[in-house]
């Protein structure tokens, strides 16, 4: 078909350095984002995602100043998700050099923010974040607050309604898995990806190469996230290519 | 003696990541984003970007008075149009209702269809978002370096449709065979994001950079 299924290293950033809480606590100094980002760059990442965990709202310009110069040196689609509330924060991380930002819980409180967002700066910006917790056979619900908060919405309700309110894709983490190494939740994934017409981003719980695989394979997702597997050095973004293309996964190499 | 190269703002989208590439292969060069019809007129070479729907960058051409200079230049320097910069070229776009566009290029700009069946039994996802192959069509100086085939980035639902197939300098296949750039002359046109496309990206903007069509 042509497409490569893209391999996309997450950076989850607290205050300017890149960190990676197991199930949010011990939390590792994973490095100096620049860094990170320009050797997986090196190594083929088919693209970047920053997650801000910043608490504090004193530090959002911190993250700012990353992606300025994350994107004066590296050149692959870069996406910023984490404390988006505003169109006006859409357009600071677009002109940061931001490709696309992620929106979270701002749609789940505000969804026509989500139209608004697409509206104004294109749907090929706006990546709708979904954190889903599985609530029974074949049920998720979508999770707020790091996954503690219950909504009441059905996650593949909520994936439809986001792709017709203009999203361009979807990064759809497992809260279940998130942390847990031991591969993502396939069948979620693949009821999201058989419900939108858009792409599908897999995330939370890959422990090694196989879960790649599994994601593209058993999920039907068009993007695998990782986090922790790449940070320490386990596994390159090369080899986890080679693997999969190995697999029968077509891949950019 | 340093070279100017303008690249036209017009208030659509992200022109950082643009002009941050060209200044990475072109450290000696002057890259400026604009909207000044001086600095372009006076600019060696011109970037034409764009992202976004159709009707919003015509909106935002006439806005910033860019017709005229956007005709000038790629009739009288290098011209590089990129993404909804090449769209723009032809003459309508199925988007946003219908959309007449600059009709420099008879053709037309048509939407992805929706039921294309994919590899994973799930239908083709729109937009094409990723990385795909680009075949090139003949030689070309900015080809040089780049292997054919050479994978790219993409990110659009709509492609275009040239009448004059002579103009095709490239295609690439989701679902259908579709035409992913262009070239006339001093233009050329690309409907993937070489300053998101890594390697083979910066090949390409280095070679924009030094080219001298005849």
């Amino acid at each position: 078909m042509g497409l490569a299924k893209r391999i996309i290293p997450c950076l989850d950033v607290d205050n300017g350095r890149v960190v990676k809480g197991v199930q949010f606590v011990d939390i590792r100094d994973a490095g100096d984002p620049v860094e990170v980002a320009r050797r997986y760059n090196e190594e083929g990442a088919d693209e970047i995602t920053f997650l801000d965990i910043t608490a504090s709202s004193d530090n959002r310009e911190t993250i700012v100043h990353v992606v300025e110069q994350v994107a004066s040196e590296v050149f692959i689609p870069l996406t910023v998700g984490g404390g988006i509330r505003t169109v006006d924060d859409v357009r600071r991380m677009l002109l940061a050099g931001a490709d696309k930002v992620a929106i979270n819980t701002a749609a789940v409180f505000n969804p026509e923010f989500v139209k608004e967002a697409a509206d104004s700066i294109g749907s090929q910006a706006i990546v709708v974040a979904i954190d889903a917790k599985s609530v029974g056979e074949g049920k998720w619900e979508i999770f707020t607050h790091g996954g503690r908060k219950p909504t009441g919405i059905d996650a593949i309700d909520w994936a439809r309604r986001m792709t017709d309110y203009g999203a361009g894709e979807i990064l759809l983490t497992s809260m279940d898995r998130d942390g847990t190494r031991i591969g993502f939740d396939n069948a979620l994934t693949r009821a999201v990806a058989e419900a939108v017409t858009i792409p599908v981003i897999a995330s939370g719980g890959v422990g090694n190469l196989q879960h790649l695989v599994d994601g593209v394979k058993q999920g039907g997702a068009d993007a695998v996230l990782a986090a922790s597997i790449f940070h320490f050095a386990e596994y390159s973004i090369g080899e986890a290519k080679r693997f999969m293309a190995d697999q029968g996964v077509e891949v950019r190499l | 003696m340093e070279q100017k190269i303008a690249v036209l703002d017009y208030g659509m989208g992200n022109l950082r990541s643009v002009s941050k590439a060209l200044e990475h292969v072109a450290p000696d060069a002057e890259v400026r984003v604009t909207d000044d019809h001086e600095w372009i007129r006076a600019a060696d070479r011109v970037v034409f970007p764009g992202q976004g729907a159709a009707r919003d960058c015509m909106a935002a051409i006439g806005q910033h008075h860019l017709n005229r200079e956007v005709r000038e230049a790629m009739k009288s320097k290098p011209f590089l149009g990129i993404c909804m910069g090449l769209q723009v070229l032809l003459t309508f776009s199925e988007e946003n209702a219908g959309t007449e566009l600059l009709g420099i290029f008879p053709g037309q700009v048509m939407r992805f269809a929706a039921d294309m069946p994919g590899d994973n039994g799930m239908p083709l996802k729109i937009p094409h978002m990723g990385w795909s192959r680009v075949r090139q069509s003949h030689s070309h100086p900015l080809w040089e370096g780049i292997a054919d085939e050479a994978r790219f980035y993409f990110v659009h639902s709509y492609h275009v449709v040239p009448e004059d197939s002579s103009l095709v300098a490239a295609t690439t296949d989701y679902g259908i065979e579709f035409v992913s750039a262009i070239s006339s002359g001093n233009l050329f046109a690309v409907q993937f994001h070489p300053e998101k496309s890594a390697d083979a990206g910066l090949r390409l903007l280095k070679n924009f950079v030094n080219w001298k069509p005849e």
